[in-house]
Order: C-alpha cells, then structure tokens, then sequence
C-alpha cells in the first residue's frame, strides 16, 4: 500500500470560526477508510478541502506518485485527476435520466468538443448496464432520476461515483435513508471498490462502520481525535466523551 | 436505438416541415415568383421574423438549456447588421459616385472616387474620412467574415472574463446589459465611425442587383432565412441533443455539481455563448438589409429584453417554443402598434392599444412566467402525450421512452 493522499497541517476558518485545526491524515492505495465524529466536527469540509470546493488557510494536501498539490487546482482539474465524490445530500441531476447522469459520470474525454463529437460506444452502453445492475437500477434507467426515492437517488450517485472509475471515492454519509438490507448491499459495494482503490467513507451508523471493517480516523472540532482499528478507538476515552457518549 | 438522438427528437422533422411548407407557401404568394396575394412589404416582414425566431432559439440556447439569462444577444444581432451594413452602403455609393463621376471630362482618380464615397457616406456627421473600422468595407467576403468573427471575439473575451470569474446568475445580467449598453452608448457617438445615430440607411438596396426590384429581393433573402432558420435550428438540436445536451442541461440546474464530475464548466458556458452569439449575428446580418436600415437604438438594451420576453412566452428549454414565442410576439406586436387591433372605448377612458401594448405584454409575460411557465410550446406537451398513449394508471407518470420499449 503506496501513499496515495496526503493531507497535512491543513486549517480552515469560517469567519474566525476555525472547521479544521491542523489536520493531518494520510490515505493509501488500496485502502478502506472510515472517519466518523460528532456533528460539526469538519468531516464534510474535509472532503471539500480535497475537492478544490474549499480553499484552506494553511497546510498542504498532496496527491499521487508525483505529490501534486492540490491546493492549486481547479474542482473540475481534482476531479479529472481522479477524485471522485459523493455528497452528504445525494446530488442528481433531477431532471435527466438515470442513464444520462450515468453517461456523464463515465470516464471519458471532459472537454466540449470531446463531448459535442461524442458517439455512444457498445463499451459505454455495457458499463452503463453493468453500473445500473451493480446499483440495483436496472430497470429504473430511462426514468427521471428526481422520481426515484431517496434511497436510490443515494445509489445512482454511487454508480456515478463508480462510472468515474476514481482513484480515490470520497463518499459522504452513504447510508442514509436506506433499508437494513441496502445498507448491508453498500457496504459491500464499497469494500469491493476498495480492493482497488482508496474509499473514504464519513458514516455516523455504527453498525455500518463496524460491518466495513476497516481503519477508523475520529474527527473532532476539525482534527484527528484517534485513529486505528474501530475497536482501538471505540475504547479511547477521549472519543468515548466527546461522541460515542452522548 | 439506432437513430441518432437528433431525430430521435421527432420535433426537429416536424419543425423542418413546417418551415419547408411555409417556405414554399411565401414563394407562391409572393410578387415575384406566385401569384402576388402578399406584398413585397410582408414579404420582408415575413423573411424579417425568420431572422428573429434564429436568434429566439439561440437565446433559447444560451438561457433555457444552459441558465445563462443573457441580456446582450441583441447587440450580437447588431454587429451583424452593422458588418453586413458597411459593405451594402459602401458599395451602393460606390456605384452612384462612380455613376455620377463618370460624366467628367477627365476620369476620376481612385483618391477622388474615395474621397466622394466618404463625403456621401459621412457628411451626415460632418465629415468625409473614413475612420480604420471601414477598411475592409469595399470587400464582401472580408464584412461577411466579420458578420462572425467580431460577434464571435467579443463574446469570447466577454465570456471569458465573466464566467472565469465565477459570475452567475442574475449578475451575469446585469454584465451582459451593461456590454449593450455601452455598445449602444458608443454607437450613438458621431464619431463612433457607424455615422452616430443616424446609423446605415438604403441597406435594401443591393448593389449588383439593381435590374431585380424589391419583389424579387425579398422573397430572395426570405429563403436565406428560412435556409439559415432551418440549418440553425438542426445546429442547435445537435448541440442539445446527445452528451452535450445532458451536460449543458446539468450546468444549468447544477454547476457546482458539474465541476465535480470533472467537467470544465466555464468552458461550456464560454462554448455556448460564444457559438449562439454568431448565430444571433447571422441572424442580424440577413435582418437589416430587409429592414432596410439599422441604428444604435436597435441594440439598446430593451431589444434583448424583449428577446428574453420572446423565449419564456414561447417556452423556455424547448427549441420550437422560443420560435413560437418569437413569432408570435413579435407578429402581435406590429399588428397592436401598427394601429391593427381596434381601440376599445370604456366610456370613461379610451384603450389606445398602442400605448398600451407594453402593459399587456408585460402582464402576459408575468402571467406566463407565474402560472404556465411551460409557456406556449408546453400546450404541444398534451398533443405529444395523447399520441404515446395510455400506460395505464401505475405507468401515467413514467416517460415515452419506456412506453416504447413495452
Ligand atoms: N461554508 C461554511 N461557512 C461557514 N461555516 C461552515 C461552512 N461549512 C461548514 N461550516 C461549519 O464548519 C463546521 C464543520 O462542518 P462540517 O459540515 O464539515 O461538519 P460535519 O462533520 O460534516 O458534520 P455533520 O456530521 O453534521 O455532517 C460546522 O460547524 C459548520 O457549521
Ligand atoms: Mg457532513
């Protein structure tokens, strides 16, 4: 497992409110993630950080076998270097098919011109059809996608996280809305993606984290709380006070 | 599956039918070449509104599909007619100069004939020099190049100072009129080089074509819009059809989204702007010479106004709809203010209706945009589900796409 990001000495502040204090965490390639912590504890501007949605006030986050610098970089630019993300509050193109928000997620050329000549390929059609069946929406594809219900808004921006075929897949707070069983069904999916790549996961369900099985970084008032194994952190008494307490 | 998603959109035929027939309805109507049921005049009027609804879908492009609410294509629209302009007026008093100099005893040295075309051209604003924007005048090929090239660079570093920095919605207007304004503004000066707000007048008048007449004329550049109507309209069914359209779509309804798909969206923006810009030129360019004349009044900011009134009354979002839109206000326009529509006496107060056109517009526009923001293109919505038929109560809400498929 090589390096994969970087983030170090990272601070934020939101009119002198300061979200992240000095964050420093490393991820890896292929590695499965989770980091969990109370409300407001700066996971979401974490991934913004990392994004380009967010511009730091200090701290370095690099990338790759080169260490790009992020910091520098444009959303789109993170983004086509491999980033992918999917957000807190699933974001769909409401208004488009589930095949079309597939069909723009896909890795393929980004410019205008590419995407103006761009001929559907037999390639792109069989990986649409192999996402839709991975995220259970087979049969949903010619629909609208702000028909579908919550739970499977969460699982389309899933498959469009996938069919960007990322390095790395920053998923925020994937479980929410969903059943028990489609709970279980992310996991999995997210453990298999990891087996390739770099998955960071921001869960509060506790099940849900303990069923990934995986390294635990706590987030707290913008820094790293603990870090280890789920059941390492869960007996810290820090953590214990601050969020598995109340 | 195996048609191309353009005519997979049964629109874009049904819309070329329907130009086609008109087409071939004005030809036999016309003074020129049918049996003269209209005249030469609307004829113009007719070839005049085709140019308005190519720029009403290119508007419909930049803002219904791409949430870029422009407030500037009209000056787009302008530059085209000034481009096209400068060569008309150049070359027809060439003609009369060189026509009225021929009588000389000794012939006319080319510094002569110049000096008289420019005293001809901008005595009017107490000069005779050409300023340096006239320097390609004499050629047709070089001001029909200009017709794209100028609106295209104008609205490329126009786009690109504003979209690279972020600047979006309501704005973006403000930016977009300030542009025109200060076009306008500019234009108006006499010694602007475009003969101040006077602008260029005889642009009816091709030179060349003298032996034709104007009946001839106009159903001549009537095809030319309707031929460029037509081309436009599949250009633009290209661009929004297919992966393009689906990302265009989504800048509109959610850009930061967009940029986290890895998609440069300024570039997009700076794309669509850029090539309905030159539309809106070319639009421009076979509008003034069958208008006859063009003045800075034209591009000031009310025109483009009313083009976002045009689109939203005609339905945004839909090509069809903003052509609708177009010909339909702009029809209902001239007839309102032309004294067509007759007063209505309320006894105690006199409905003049061209003062009080504006008012009914706008309250129409305010009604469409409140209660029917499908505008008039959506009633074609009711025609269109009728023809999918019925899949029964639980599949009502499902689309034409999956009907089929059953
Ligand atoms: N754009 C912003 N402007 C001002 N404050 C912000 C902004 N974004 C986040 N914050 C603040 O920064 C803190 C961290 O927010 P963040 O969304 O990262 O928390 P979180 O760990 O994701 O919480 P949750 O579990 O509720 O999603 C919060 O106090 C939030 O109010
Ligand atoms: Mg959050």
């Amino acid at each position: 497992m090589t390096t994969l990001l970087e983030v170090s000495g990272v601070s934020v502040t939101f009119d002198g409110f300061r979200a992240i204090n000095n964050l420093s965490i490393s991820i890896g390639e292929p590695e499965l993630r989770a980091v969990i912590g109370p409300n407001g504890a700066g996971k979401t501007t974490f991934m913004d950080i990392i994004t380009g949605k967010t511009k730091p006030d200090s701290g370095h986050v690099l990338w790759g076998e080169k260490s790009l610098n992020l910091l520098g970089m444009s959303e789109s630019r993170i983004a086509r270097e491999g980033i992918g993300r999917k957000f807190q509050k699933p974001t769909v193109f409401e208004a488009q098919t589930v095949r079309e928000n597939l069909a723009m997620a896909l890795r393929n050329d980004r410019g205008p011109f590419d995407v103006l000549f761009y001929k559907r390929s037999q390639r792109d059609s069989t990986r649409i059809l192999e996402l839709a069946e991975e995220i259970g929406l087979l049969d949903q594809l010619a629909r609208k996608a702000g028909e579908l219900s919550h739970g499977q808004k969460q699982w389309l921006e899933i498959g469009m996280l996938l069919a960007q075929d990322p390095r790395l897949l920053l998923v925020d707070e994937p479980a929410a809305g969903m059943t028990p069983a489609e709970r279980e069904q992310t996991t999995d999916l997210l453990k298999r993606a990891a087996e390739t790549r770099a998955v960071v996961v921001v869960e509060h369900d506790m099940e849900f984290v303990r069923r990934l099985n995986c390294k635990v970084t706590v987030l707290h008032e913008g820094s790293v709380l603990a870090e280890g194994s789920l059941d390492h952190v869960t007996k810290n008494p820090e953590v214990i006070e601050v969020y598995l307490g109340r | 599956m195996t048609r191309t998603p353009l005519f997979a959109n049964r629109s874009v035929l049904i819309v070329l039918l329907v130009l086609a027939l008109f087409t071939v309805f004005v030809t036999l109507a016309s003074q020129a070449t049918g049996f003269g049921w209209i005249s030469t005049s609307f004829v113009k009027t007719l070839g005049k509104t085709l140019c308005l609804c190519l720029i009403a879908i290119a508007m419909d492009v930049v803002w219904g599909y791409c949430g870029i609410l422009s407030l500037g294509h009209f000056a787009f629209f302008g530059i085209g007619g000034y481009a096209v302009g400068m060569w008309l007026m150049y070359a027809r008093t060439e003609q009369i100069v060189a026509g009225s100099l021929a009588g000389q005893a000794l012939p006319a040295t080319p510094e002569e004939i110049s000096a008289a075309i420019g005293t001809q051209i901008f005595g009017v604003v107490g000069s005779s020099e050409f300023p340096p924007i006239w320097a390609f005048a004499h050629s047709l090929p070089l001001q029909l190049l200009a017709v794209v090239i100028v609106p295209g660079l104008l609205a490329l570093v126009f786009g690109w100072l504003a979209f690279r920095s972020r600047v979006t919605g309501v704005y973006l207007s403000i930016l977009t009129q300030a542009m025109t304004l200060a076009l306008a503004l500019y234009l108006f000066q006499n010694d602007s080089g475009l003969r101040g707000n006077n602008g260029l007048s005889g642009l009816q008048n091709i030179p060349g074509l003298d032996a034709w007449g104007q009946d001839w004329i106009s159903i001549v550049f009537f095809w030319a819009s309707a031929l460029a109507l037509g081309l436009g309209y599949l250009l633009f069914s290209w661009v929004v059809s297919g992966k393009m359209g689906s990302v265009i779509r989504a800048i509109r309804d959610d850009e930061a989204r967009v940029r986290f798909l890895g998609y440069h969206v300024e570039s997009y923006k700076l794309f669509v702007f850029t090539i309905t810009a030159m539309v809106a030129a070319v639009a421009g360019a076979l509008y003034y010479p069958q208008a006859g004349i063009i003045n800075p009044a034209e591009i000031a900011p009310i025109a483009s106004i009313y083009l976002a009134v045009w689109v939203a009354i005609g339905g945004r979002g839909r090509l069809y709809g903003a052509a609708i839109g177009a010909v339909f206000v702009s029809l209902a326009s001239s007839w309102f203010t032309g004294g067509g529509a007759p007063d209505i006496d309320l006894g105690f107060y006199k409905l003049v209706w061209t003062d009080w056109w504006l008012v009914l517009l706008g309250l129409s526009f305010v009604a469409v945009t409140l209660f029917f923001p499908q505008g008039i293109g959506g009633l074609f919505d009711f025609v269109a589900v009728k023809r999918q038929g019925d899949f029964g109560p639980d599949d009502g809400s499902w689309r034409s796409e999956e009907g089929e498929a059953k």
